[in-house]
């Protein structure tokens, strides 16, 4: 038990509150001290999402796996989308699992804030934490899909090369990129209620610009850089390639994706830190 | 001594309007600067009048030494709560500063981030995490937490299966084993039955007695004083008194004497809430038998709360108002609604107009001492408007014929009646039987 005598008072305050300043000093230092609260949150969105449900996690698959059924059905087999030499059920539900995971990460991530209200007018802890727990809880839902996945390329005899090992950074590229939104879009929403309203609407159309349904070889070599633009690209095509011994990585479009995601990472950080001062006050 | 908690020139401000819809829809921010320019020409005010801001805190400035327990009083709306919230790091000010030397813990709701889906066992770790707490920490006082909340056997269940007061008993109980150098709590004692007040008043002493800073906010004068040696009063949101609790409280009750024993609404018919109110409270005020006004009623005379207010739109008959009698202490005296009685609104609809209406209180009933009175208006179970505290009174011991020690929240002077009931036989052994059985009413005894 610390015994708080006076010699033991620190020369400079721990913590500082006043206005237009650092919130607090020692902010990563902070940060890293709340590491518990951030796995605590994200292992209660994961507890709660599935309780009093009869079919429980098995969601985390019902959910890519219906879509890819779907998806085969329209695209594969009456649309003809042409799939890069891999079965079209593969190459959707290999281009879902990405997906699924970075919208179901910024849409869980762009209401957490909203969400927990109570806890940002009634308890102080950096407040990004939310947030990262948001997409964090993503991971759990990620991981069961992809044993799903695996699932399926036994089925079709594809077998995985030493690329697999790829899955790792690109997931890691994945959070990122769902931060880099969510954050932006978290603290949008404690100021700007449209937010709710607009998400579910981007996310769809995000998913058309993103290559899930279509590969990107699909479009023209001069409109091939607007795809670029978009960050799943890298990440989704990458994904690809990690797991089909057909598909060769696009370094280019990677580095572009891990270009982007850095600059929104930053972008919505400076924007979060600005704005998350008055969150209590309006939230 | 240096101080482990430095507050200088603290101010917060609140726009009234942000306050009342706490977050803009970009219709109306693309419709604000679209229509600035028009409103510019027109010189209308109306947007303007909306903009005005509230000063929670102006120009706050106090430090507190590290082992000090110090209580913060004020009626509500005097900038408690919105300190509380500064110090915690919720809410940045305005202007000013708070510096922090030590860890603090801030217990402004009990049971903040509970998940009704959760165990307890898992609530407890997670509202540990949330209140700044380690793993470790948490797992080394698991079972004291348990024992303290009395929820032993209930400890795997999900927290939406307990009964209000063990939810409220844990929760608490996680808070008070926090471990910072300092303490911030707000008004959450005055949550859950009186023993349970009891116990968590206990383990704020304790705390007080380990040596930690321990700042709280109370409506509990009796608490304040017992606990604290020193407290803040604050009024309007700036610190009117520092100094010794004792000292402060007294002042605290002799400001709410000195013009208090009437509340009016500080600008009738202006309305508060977003909500439509069909009743609007407009005065409420003291008044002896005599019919002078007054702050301080004699024991042994009766007195009326008497309240004026105004029915604007129909109102429904589930419509009432409210009159709560509260103690020095906290303890809710007694609640009285004018759709109690059967001769009263029960079950009817007002029409509109002005009406002033007496809430008589008999003499010979309430202890002496002060009380609080809040006025309010209610629709069945929910606040249509709620003004906690306005007026203060004294029941004088003029006219107290009991001993001042005598039990009980209230003294009333009953009648008893009495009457013959025959010859006693063997009366040594009746009487004793009697004696056994003081509240029965035989006449005859079984033995």
């Amino acid at each position: 038990m610390p015994n708080p005598d006076s010699h033991s008072l620190p020369d400079q305050p721990l913590y500082r509150n006043a206005p237009g300043g650092s919130w607090t000093i020692l902010h990563l230092k902070n940060l890293w001290g709340f590491r518990e609260l951030l796995y605590f949150l994200a292992w209660r969105d994961v507890k709660v999402r599935y309780k009093q449900t009869l079919l429980g996690a098995a969601w985390a698959v019902i959910q890519p796996l219906f879509s890819m059924l779907a998806f085969t059905l329209i695209f594969g087999r009456l649309a003809r989308i042409p799939s890069d030499g891999i079965p079209y059920p593969l190459f959707a539900l290999a281009g879902l699992l990405p997906w699924t995971f970075f919208a179901n990460a910024v849409a869980g991530s762009g209401q957490s804030l909203v969400g927990n209200a109570n806890l940002i007018t009634k308890v102080y802890f950096p407040r990004v934490i939310i947030p990262c727990a948001g997409v964090g809880a993503g991971v759990v839902d990620f991981v069961i899909a992809f044993i799903a996945l695996a699932g399926l390329m036994t089925f079709y005899g594809v077998g995985p090369t030493w690329r697999v090992l790829m899955i790792v950074p690109l997931v890691a590229l994945t959070v990122a990129a769902a931060l880099g939104v969510g954050l932006w879009v978290s603290a949008l929403n404690v100021r700007y209620r449209d937010v709710r309203h607009a998400l579910p609407f981007v996310l769809q159309l995000w998913l058309f610009a993103s290559p899930v349904i279509y590969p990107s070889s699909l479009v023209p070599q001069k409109w091939r850089w607007v795809l670029l633009l978009n960050p799943l690209t890298g990440i989704i095509e990458g994904f690809r390639a990690a797991l089909f011994p057909q598909k060769e990585f696009d370094w280019t479009a990677l580095a572009a994706s891990a270009v982007i995601t850095l600059a929104l990472l930053v972008y919505s950080a400076h924007v979060f830190r600005r704005m998350e001062r008055s969150f209590a006050d309006f939230v | 001594m240096k101080p482990i908690i430095r507050v200088e020139n603290l101010s917060k401000q609140y726009r009234i309007g942000d306050a009342r819809a706490p977050y803009a829809t970009l219709r109306e921010r693309i419709n604000e600067i679209a229509g600035a320019p028009l409103r510019r020409l027109a010189g209308r005010q109306g947007r303007a009048a909306r903009r005005q801001t509230i000063r929670a805190l102006d120009g706050v400035s106090f430090d507190v030494r590290p082992g000090e327990v110090v209580g913060i009083i004020g009626r509500n709306g005097s900038g408690k709560s919105t300190l509380l919230k500064a110090l915690s790091l919720i809410t940045e000010p305005t202007a000013g500063s708070v510096e922090l030397y030590g860890r603090f813990g801030s217990l402004l709701e009990v049971g903040t981030g509970f998940h009704p889906e959760l165990t307890g066992r898992e609530n407890v770790y997670l509202n540990g995490a949330i209140l700044g707490m380690k793993r470790g920490e948490i797992k080394s006082c698991f079972d004291e937490i348990v024992e303290f909340a009395g929820v032993g056997p209930f400890v795997d269940t999900p927290v939406k299966r307990y009964s209000s007061g063990m939810y409220l008993r844990l929760a608490f109980a996680v808070a008070a084993h926090l471990r910072t150098e300092i303490l911030l709590i707000d008004e959450v004692l005055a949550v859950g039955d009186a023993e349970f007040q009891k116990k968590c008043l206990g383990k704020v002493e304790g705390v007080a007695r380990e040596g930690r800073t321990v700042l709280f906010v109370s409506h509990n004068m009796g608490a304040v004083t017992e606990l604290c040696r020193r407290a803040l009063w604050f009024d309007a949101g700036r610190l009117r008194s520092d100094g010794p609790a004792r000292e402060v409280v007294a002042a605290y009750f002799a400001q709410a004497y000195g013009g208090n024993h009437k509340w009016e609404r500080p600008s009738p018919g202006e309305p508060e809430g977003g909500e439509e109110k069909p009743v609007w409270l407009r005065s409420l005020r003291v008044r002896q038998q005599d019919g002078t006004e007054a702050g301080v009623v004699p024991f042994d005379q009766g007195f009326a709360a008497e309240v004026e207010y105004e029915v604007k739109a129909a109102a429904a008959a589930d419509v009432s108002v409210v009159l709560r009698v509260v103690s020095e202490s906290g303890t809710v005296v007694f609640i009285s609604r004018d759709t109690d009685a059967a001769n009263g609104w029960r079950g009817k609809a007002r029409p509109l107009g002005l009406y002033a209406s007496a809430c008589h209180i008999p003499g010979n009933f309430l202890r002496p001492g002060r009380y609080f009175l809040t006025i309010g208006v209610a629709r069945g179970g929910t606040w249509l408007e709620l003004n906690e505290n306005v007026l203060l009174f004294e029941v004088s011991s003029v006219g107290y014929p009991l001993n001042p020690e005598r039990k009980g929240v209230v003294t009333p002077i009953l009648e008893w009646s009495t009457r013959a009931a025959g010859p006693a036989d063997e009366g040594g052994i009746t009487a004793t039987a009697r004696r056994s059985r003081p509240d029965g009413t035989g006449i005859n005894s079984h033995e």
